[in-house]
């Protein structure tokens, strides 16, 4: 190692940067050479008086105020846009339950089967969570909270499944009324989009494939497993939903 | 739900690193009051752009913001002041020569004009780094360059602040 060298890397030695070889060939240069080892203590010196503090401009108290009241300004802004928007999409959505309403009817006179019923409450159900603002009644990402959370107010015990390592956050539990029974619901997310999955203990034989459905542009996958029965409903696209429902079956 | 966080998290995350933030641009634009107004800024900038952050370090984060929105307050306000001859390289060229003189006891009023009188770019790395104390790394993220660049940039700032406190004459 030459003195230009030395002179280069001793920065990146000076401040713990190095790889162990290049820490011990300037540690020999500098150890050798009397000019690089002076001018490594100088550089040592001004390191020295620049990080003492005494050159560290804080942030006066008057800017702190500010800054942090007008952060709380724009937020409450956005918080009114988003109310704005929120009116909107509830109007949307009134529309779509009436549309629901309207295709229980027909479908009823028809002569639904059960599941199809179910479906559309499912639907109902998930777009009732989202319109009014009661996504979660125990909102939290731990299914150590949400898990307990459920004793007491169901006579069966949810299975409650971390997906965060998959991508699907949970955002939270709530109880919800379907098919004439208290069920557990637990909402998860993945980017924008929410996923309601419903559990309850299932009647008869339960066990088989997934059945999947697409109703007024929601997805809807359907399961039993372990005498339970499974309904994940939401907006995100198909193969996200069967991603969402694969990973929960791998689980147990 | 997540976007009922958005103010909470923001302030757990980001605000707490303001005096990072000042201290930066107050490096980077010289100047008590416009250091302010960049910094007011570039914290609802922060803000507005939070659904963007992914976890990991606010204040590196924050500093990106606050690095880019002092460049555009330099261009809109500074413009006339002369470009750095910037060299990336051909670093470490300017002297090999012995030290004569030892910083024993550094003037701290001379240390900060001669800290001032760096071209900016020699200037963020040496507080983001000796002020800082960011790693490479975390400085080649904020200044978006490469590791290797940021060695070379601390390299020739320290070597010009070495010479100016020694009384000669930079040569740019």
């Amino acid at each position: 190692m030459n003195c230009q060298e030395a002179q280069h890397l001793m920065h990146g030695y000076m401040d713990g940067e190095l790889d162990l070889l290049s820490n011990l060939h300037i540690e020999e240069h500098i150890g050798s050479c009397h000019p690089c080892a002076l001018a490594y203590q100088n550089q040592q010196a001004l390191k020295d008086a620049m990080s003492d503090g005494s050159l560290y401009f804080n942030a006066p108290a008057n800017l702190q105020r500010r800054v942090r009241s007008l952060v709380r300004e724009a937020d409450k802004k956005r918080r009114g846009q988003s109310a704005w928007s929120w009116r909107w999409l509830a109007a949307g959505a009134s529309l779509a339950l009436f549309a629901i309403i309207i295709g229980v009817l027909v479908l009823g006179q028809s002569g639904a089967n059960n599941d199809e019923l179910l479906a559309q409450e499912v639907i109902s159900s998930h777009v009732r969570s989202l319109m009014a603002n009661h996504l979660t009644d125990v909102p939290s990402s731990d299914q150590h909270t949400v898990k307990p959370w459920f004793d007491g107010k169901l006579d069966y015990s949810p299975t409650v499944t971390d997906l965060g390592a998959q991508g699907f956050s949970l955002v939270g539990g709530r109880l919800d009324y379907l098919g004439n029974r208290a069920v557990a619901a637990l909402v998860y997310q993945r980017r924008q989009h929410y996923i309601n999955l419903f559990i309850w203990p299932a009647m008869g034989d339960a066990s088989g494939q997934n059945k999947m459905a697409v109703r007024q542009g929601y997805n809807l996958i359907h399961w039993n497993r372990a005498g339970m029965t499974y309904w994940a409903v939401s907006d995100l696209n198909i193969s996200e939903l069967q991603e969402f429902a694969q990973d929960l079956q791998n689980q147990k | 739900m997540k976007e009922d966080n958005k103010l909470p998290n923001f302030e757990k995350a980001v605000l707490p690193h303001l005096d990072a933030a000042y201290n930066l641009a107050r490096w980077l634009v010289r100047n008590d009051a416009d250091a302010e107004d960049v910094v007011q800024e570039a914290t609802l900038r922060a803000y507005k752009f939070f659904g963007g952050y992914r976890g990991g370090d606010g204040r590196a984060w924050l500093l990106t913001i606050v690095r880019n929105t002092c460049y555009t307050w330099l261009q809109q306000n500074r413009a006339h002041e002369p470009a750095t001859d910037f060299d990336e390289e051909t670093h470490g060229v300017e002297n090999v020569t012995p030290e004569t003189i030892l910083l024993g006891s550094v003037d701290r009023q001379m240390l900060k004009d001669a800290l001032e009188e760096l071209p900016v770019e020699f200037r963020e790395a040496v507080i983001l780094r000796e002020l800082e104390g960011l790693s490479y790394k975390e400085i080649a993220s904020v200044i978006n360059v490469p590791v290797g660049t940021v060695m070379s940039r601390l390299a020739r700032a320290r070597k010009r602040l070495q010479l100016r406190l020694s009384g000669k004459e930079v040569s740019s």
